[in-house]
C-alpha cells in the first residue's frame, strides 16, 4: 500500500485498523518531501524527528489498545503562520527568522489531539502579505505543475505540499483568498470557513477581522475531514462562533436536486483568461447535470471589494504588526549605521522553552526575572547614538532600523498604506469609507443568497502565473484577490477545487461560496461534484528523485 | 503653599479639571488570565497576551467590566446600551502590542456628577464627568540611570492591567476643592469595592488640566473681557497632597507668566509639566505627544458590549449606599452631626459598620459617635490596624457605656477601664473589680457627704450665698476619700444637703 495514493479518510482508516502504521506512513511522506522538495520549496521546516516521534506515540497507543484520535497517523503541514511550540514560526519574515512561540495555535493543539502528524511548517509570503508565495523572505514556492510558476499565494507552501504529495493536507490562512486561490492555481481544495468558525488563536494576525484558517486537501472529503477536528469555539477567542460544529462527513453523498447555485455574469467579463472562462462554464454544466439549477445573480458593490480590502487590510495590518519593534522579541537591528543585523541574536521570546502558556485560561508564561529590554530610550545604551541619521533617539533609531531591515517591501508597502488611511484626517476618506462598502458588499451577499443557495465562478482570472512576471506591478498583483476578497469582507466560507487544465497543463480553479456556516453545502457540492469529475485526482508529472 | 511658589494675586478664577486613572479590583487582568497582584518580582505575572506574542489574542474579563460600571453608576453617569473597543496605536517600550485595547468614540459611560461638600458647611462643588471608560494598563519602564549603564528595564506585570479612566468637566475652582474632590472620589470607589485606590501601588492616578479666567479691563461688567491662560496639563503627582501643591503653584506660576507674556488659550499648543514633588516646582515636559496621532479604530480582535436594562438594575440592586447616602442616613437615624457623621462615613465602610453596631446597643447615637471621635479613632490610630481588628467590640464598649450611663462610675473612670480592656482582653467586670470599683451604696454616700460638708464650712456657706458652683471644690476630695463615688452625685448630694442645712 502507498501512503501517497491514498486519501486523508482513506489513510486514518489505515492506521486504525492497522493496515497501516503512523510511523510507515509518515516516514513515506517525509521521504516524498526530501525527494521533491529541493525544487519546490514548500517547506520552511521539516521536523522529521518531531514527527516520527509523534507517529510512534500514536502506534504504541493503538498497540496498548487506547483509542485513536480522528486523524490518527495523518501527516499534515502548518502554514508558518500558526504558532507550533516545537518548531519556529516565522511567517516567512526576516523579522520573527528565530522566533519560536511559547505555545500551539489552537488548531495546532486540536490536531495534535486529534493524533495528526504535524510534519513541518509551510512557505508562504510574508505575514500572508501576498498572492505568488514571492513575499517570502527565504525564497518564493514552486509550482509542482510547472516549476517557473507561482503556486500562488499567500499560502502557497501549503498548496504545493498538497499538491505535489508531500502531505495529504495542509493547514492555510486566507485573508483575501489565501487558501482558495493557491488552491486553484495548484489543482487542490482549499475551504475558507465562515469568519469565526476556526479559532484564530495562535495564527499570526495580518488583517484580524479578514482572517480564517482553513484546511487544503485534494478533495472535499479530505477538506471535511480536517475541518471536522479544527472547527469549533474556542473560549479564547472572543471572535469564535460558539455555533455546535456539525458532522460535516456524513452528508457529503445527498444529492444536489433543488440546490440553486448563482452566477455571476460579471466575472465573465475583460481580463478572464479565455480558458479559465471554458472550465467553469464547463463546472457550472457539470453542477447542472448533476441536479443543482444554475441562475444569472448580481452582486453589485463586487466591483469596490478590491478597493475596500485593500484599505481594510492594511489598515489593521498596520497595527498588527506594530509589535515587531524589537524591543521583546524577533529582530533587532544591530547598532551603528549600515551594520547588518545578524540573524539569531536576540531574536528568541526569552521564554522558559517548550513551556506552552494558554491566554485566557489562566496560564501563565515566566519570563525571567529582570528580563531586560535594553532599549536605553534616550539613553544611548545599545550604541545607538543620538546624533545618528536624525532619528529623535536612540529607542526610536532602533525601531525604525529593526522594522527596516526585518519586514520585506510588501509588508513595509502596506503598513505604510494602512498607516496613512487611519491618520487624523484620512480616516474617514478611507478606512470610514471602507467599513461602509463592507457593510454594503455583506448585503449584495444576504440579497444573493435570497435567491440561491451557492454562488459559483472563478477564483483567479488566470492559471498560475510565472514567477517574477508580476513583482513589478503591484496594483497587478493586487488584481489576484479579484474575485476572493468579497467573501472574506462578508465574512461568510467559500471553496475552491480544480475544474480543468489549461492546453498546457495548468489547473483551472472553481470556486464556491455559501452563506455563513453553510460549509456542510460547500462540502457536499464540491464532493458531489468530484464524483462525477476526476480533475482532482491529476498529479503533476514531478518524477521523484531516484532513491 | 511651597516657599517657590511667587505669591499669589487676587481676582481671577481658577479653572481645574481632572482625568483620573483607577485600577479595578479585579483577580486577573482586562484581557488574560494573569494574576494582578501587585509586587510580584519583575515579568512573572505574564501570558502570551499581555506579552502582546504573535498570535495572541484578548479576551474580556467580565468582572472588570461589572466593577466598572459600578463606578459609573455611582457617578451618575449614563451607560451605554452599546460600547465597543478601540486601538489607540503608539510605539513605547512598555507597551508590547504596539496599542493600547482602550475605548475610543463610544465609551461605555458618559455625562455624570460627583459632588464635594465641605462638612463644616462652607462650601460644595458639584462636578460632571465627562466620561468614563475602560481600558488596559501599559507595563513599567525604569530608567536604570544609577548603574551608569543607562539601560531600561521594563516589567511587564501590570500590563494589561484594567484601568477605569475618569474625565472630569473643568468645574473645580481651586486646588484646596480639587484635593477635597478627589478624598470624596477615593471614598466612593472605595466604598463599592471599585478599587482600592492605593497611590503609593500605582491604582490610582491623577492628572490635573488647569488654567486661568483673568477679567480684563474691569471684566465683562464693566464691558471688559475675559482673558483665559492656556491650559498647562500636570502630571507625575503622586498624592492628593502634591495635587493640591502642584495645583498652587501652577496657579502662582500661570498668573505670573500671563502678567509679563499676556499668552492666552489657543495661542500656544496645550503644555505638559511633570510635578517634581522634593523642589515643589513643576517643569515642562516635551510638547512630543501632543502632536501624536494615535490612529484609533475599532479593535477587530474583541466584540462590542452590550448592557441590558435588566442588568443595569441588577447592579444598581447589588451596590451598596454611597459615602453621602450613609453620611445623611447615619445623621437622620442617630441625630448626630453633619461633621460627625463626615468622620465616621470618612473611615471606611467597617467604621460605620462598627459605629452602628455600639449604637444600636448603646440605644443612643451622640454618645456612641462621641466615644468613637474621641476614644475608639484616637486609639486606633495610636495603635495602628483597622477596626475590624480591634480587640474591644462593640457590645464591651456599649457595657462601658452603659454603666456609665447608669451612674456607676464616671465617664474619665469609663476610659481608665476602656484603656485597660483594650491592653489586657479582660472583661469589663474583671477589669471594674481590680481597680476596686465597687458601687457605692447610697448610705455610705450620704454619710461621706457629711463629713465632706462638716470639714468645708466656707464651701457651705459659699452655696448657701447662692454660688452653687462651689461645690464642685468637694469632688476631689469626696474621690481622695473613696475613689468609686459618682462626682455627679457628689455634687448633686451635696447641693441638696446644704440647702436642707439652710
Amino acid at each position: 500500500m502507498q501512503p501517497a495514493e491514498l486519501s486523508a479518510v482513506e489513510l486514518v482508516q489505515a492506521v486504525r485498523q492497522g493496515d497501516l502504521t503512523a510511523e510507515r506512513c509518515t516516514e513515506a511522506f517525509l521521504s516524498r518531501i526530501e525527494s521533491v522538495d529541493g525544487r519546490i520549496h514548500a517547506f520552511l521546516k521539516v521536523d522529521r524527528e518531531g514527527a516520527l516521534r509523534a507517529a510512534a506515540a500514536i502506534d504504541q497507543k493503538r498497540r496498548a489498545g487506547k483509542p485513536l484520535g480522528p486523524l490518527a497517523g495523518l501527516p499534515v503541514a502548518v502554514k508558518d503562520a500558526l504558532c507550533t511550540f516545537d518548531m519556529p514560526t516565522t511567517c516567512a519574515s526576516k523579522m520573527l527568522a528565530n522566533f519560536r512561540p511559547p505555545y500551539d495555535a489552537e488548531v495546532v493543539a486540536r490536531l495534535r489531539a486529534a493524533d495528526a502528524v504535524i510534519v513541518g511548517k509551510t512557505n508562504m509570503d510574508e505575514f500572508a502579505m501576498g498572492g505568488s508565495n514571492e513575499n517570502s523572505a527565504f525564497g518564493p514556492v514552486h509550482n509542482p505543475w510547472d516549476l517557473s510558476r507561482t503556486p500562488g499565494g499567500s499560502s502557497g507552501g501549503s498548496a504545493a505540499c498538497v499538491a505535489a504529495d508531500m502531505t495529504p493536507v495542509a493547514i492555510g490562512s486566507d485573508t483575501g483568498g489565501s487558501i482558495r486561490q493557491p488552491a486553484g492555481l495548484c489543482g487542490i481544495t482549499g475551504l475558507k470557513p465562515t469568519y469565526g468558525r476556526v479559532s484564530r488563536r495562535g495564527l499570526v494576525a495580518f488583517a484580524s477581522s479578514l482572517d480564517q484558517i482553513g484546511p487544503m486537501a485534494r478533495s472535499a472529503a479530505d477538506c471535511a475531514l480536517v475541518l471536522e477536528t479544527i472547527a469549533g469555539h474556542d473560549a479564547g477567542d472572543a471572535t469564535s462562533l460558539k455555533e455546535p460544529v456539525p458532522a460535516y462527513s456524513t452528508d457529503l453523498e445527498r444529492p444536489l436536486a433543488g440546490v440553486r447555485i448563482g452566477r455571476v455574469p460579471a466575472h465573465f467579463g475583460a481580463g478572464l483568461d479565455p480558458e479559465v472562462a471554458h472550465g467553469v462554464e464547463e463546472a457550472f454544466a457539470a453542477f447542472r447535470a448533476a441536479g443543482a439549477t444554475i441562475h444569472d445573480i448580481d452582486m453589485p458593490h463586487a466591483g469596490a471589494g478590491v478597493a475596500t480590502y485593500y484599505v481594510v487590510a492594511p489598515c489593521e495590518a498596520s497595527s498588527n504588526l506594530a509589535r515587531y519593534d524589537g524591543a521583546h522579541y524577533g529582530h533587532r537591528a544591530e547598532p551603528g549605521r549600515g551594520h547588518r543585523a545578524e540573524p539569531g541574536r536576540g531574536h528568541r521570546a526569552e521564554i522558559g522553552g517548550g513551556h506552552r502558556a494558554e491566554p485566557g485560561r489562566g496560564h501563565r508564561a515566566e519570563i525571567g526575572g529582570g528580563h531586560r529590554a535594553e532599549i536605553g530610550g534616550g539613553h544611548g545604551s545599545t550604541g545607538f547614538s543620538k546624533d545618528n541619521g536624525g532619528f529623535e533617539s536612540a529607542l526610536e533609531e532602533m525601531y525604525c532600523r529593526s522594522r527596516a531591515e526585518g519586514f520585506g517591501p510588501e509588508v513595509k508597502r502596506r503598513i505604510m498604506l494602512g498607516t496613512y488611511a487611519l491618520s487624523a484626517g484620512y480616516y474617514d476618506a478611507y478606512y470610514a469609507k471602507a467599513l461602509r462598502v463592507r457593510r454594503l458588499i455583506r448585503q449584495d451577499y444576504l440579497d444573493a443568497f435570497q435567491k440561491v443557495d451557492l454562488i459559483g465562478g472563478p477564483v483567479s482570472a488566470t492559471p498560475a502565473f510565472k514567477l517574477g512576471e508580476k513583482t513589478g506591478d503591484p496594483l497587478a498583483m493586487y488584481l489576484v484577490d479579484l474575485y476572493t476578497v468579497c467573501t472574506n469582507l462578508a465574512g461568510v466560507g467559500g471553496i475552491s477545487f480544480p475544474c480543468g487544465f489549461t492546453k498546457s497543463g495548468l489547473p483551472i480553479g472553481f470556486q464556491l461560496q455559501a452563506p455563513a456556516l453553510a460549509e456542510p453545502l460547500l462540502l457536499r457540492a464540491t464532493d458531489r461534484y468530484q464524483h462525477l469529475t476526476d480533475w482532482h485526482r491529476r498529479r503533476p508529472a514531478l518524477a521523484a528523485a531516484p532513491g | 503653599m511651597t516657599a517657590n511658589a511667587p505669591p499669589l494675586p487676587s481676582s481671577f478664577t481658577t479653572v481645574i479639571g481632572l482625568e483620573v486613572h483607577v485600577q479595578l479590583q479585579t483577580e486577573t487582568k482586562l484581557f488574560c488570565g494573569c494574576s494582578t497582584q501587585f509586587g510580584a518580582p519583575p515579568n512573572t505575572q505574564v501570558c502570551p497576551t499581555c506579552l502582546g506574542l504573535p498570535g495572541s489574542l484578548p479576551v474580556m474579563n467580565r468582572r472588570a467590566f461589572d466593577l466598572a460600571v459600578r463606578a459609573a453608576l455611582a457617578l451618575d453617569c449614563h451607560i451605554a446600551p452599546f460600547t465597543k473597543w478601540d486601538r489607540k496605536n503608539y510605539f513605547y517600550p512598555d507597551l508590547p502590542k504596539g496599542y493600547q485595547i482602550s475605548q475610543f468614540d463610544l465609551p461605555f459611560s458618559a455625562d455624570g456628577q460627583l459632588e464635594v461638600v465641605d462638612p463644616k458647611g462652607g462650601w460644595s462643588r458639584k462636578v460632571g464627568i465627562i466620561r468614563v471608560h475602560l481600558e488596559e494598563d501599559a507595563g513599567k519602564s525604569m530608567h536604570d540611570e544609577g548603574a551608569g549603564t543607562g539601560d531600561t528595564r521594563i516589567d511587564l506585570n501590570r500590563a494589561g492591567t484594567p484601568l477605569c479612566e475618569i474625565v472630569t468637566q473643568p468645574d473645580l475652582r481651586s486646588p484646596q476643592e480639587a484635593r477635597a474632590w478627589l478624598n470624596e472620589l477615593k471614598l466612593l470607589l472605595v466604598y463599592l469595592g471599585v478599587s482600592d485606590c492605593n497611590m503609593q501601588e500605582g491604582s490610582l492616578r491623577v492628572d490635573a488640566n488647569v488654567n486661568l479666567h483673568i477679567p480684563c479691563d474691569g471684566g465683562p461688567e464693566a464691558g471688559g473681557r475675559i482673558a483665559k491662560t492656556p491650559i498647562v496639563e500636570i502630571k507625575n503627582m503622586n498624592s492628593f497632597r502634591s495635587v493640591e501643591r502642584a495645583l498652587v503653584y501652577e496657579v502662582a506660576r500661570q498668573f505670573a507668566e500671563w502678567q509679563t507674556t499676556k499668552a492666552e488659550m489657543g495661542k500656544t499648543p496645550k503644555q505638559t509639566r511633570g510635578w517634581d514633588d522634593p523642589a515643589g516646582v513643576t517643569r515642562a515636559q516635551r510638547h512630543k505627544e501632543e502632536s501624536s496621532d494615535y490612529r484609533y479604530f475599532p479593535e477587530p480582535d474583541l466584540v462590542p458590549v452590550t448592557v441590558s436594562q435588566a442588568f443595569l438594575a441588577e447592579t444598581r440592586g447589588a451596590m451598596t449606599d454611597p459615602p453621602t447616602v450613609l453620611r445623611q442616613a447615619l445623621e437622620a437615624k442617630w441625630k448626630i452631626s453633619a461633621y460627625d457623621a463626615d468622620v465616621l462615613v470618612n473611615q471606611g465602610r467597617d467604621l460605620v459598620a462598627y459605629f452602628e453596631a455600639l449604637a444600636e446597643a448603646v440605644g443612643e447615637g451622640k454618645v456612641a459617635s462621641n466615644w468613637m471621635q474621641q476614644d475608639v479613632l484616637r486609639t486606633l490610630n495610636e495603635r495602628g490596624g483597622t477596626i475590624g481588628e480591634f480587640p474591644v467590640r462593640p457590645p464591651v464598649l456599649a457595657e462601658i457605656i452603659g454603666r456609665v450611663a447608669k451612674g456607676d462610675f464616671d465617664t474619665s473612670r469609663g476610659r481608665e477601664i476602656f484603656a485597660e480592656v483594650l491592653s489586657s482582653g479582660r472583661s469589663v467586670a474583671d477589669v471594674v473589680a481590680s481597680l476596686g470599683i465597687a458601687a457605692v451604696d447610697d448610705d455610705e454616700l450620704v454619710a461621706l457627704c457629711r463629713e465632706l460638708l462638716a470639714e468645708n464650712p466656707k464651701i457651705v456657706a459659699d452655696v448657701q450665698a447662692g454660688k452653687e458652683q462651689a461645690a464642685a471644690g468637694l469632688i476631689g476630695q469626696a474621690k481622695k476619700k473613696n475613689p468609686n463615688v459618682n462626682p455627679g452625685k457628689v455634687r448633686a448630694l451635696c447641693v441638696d444637703l446644704i440647702r436642707k442645712m439652710g
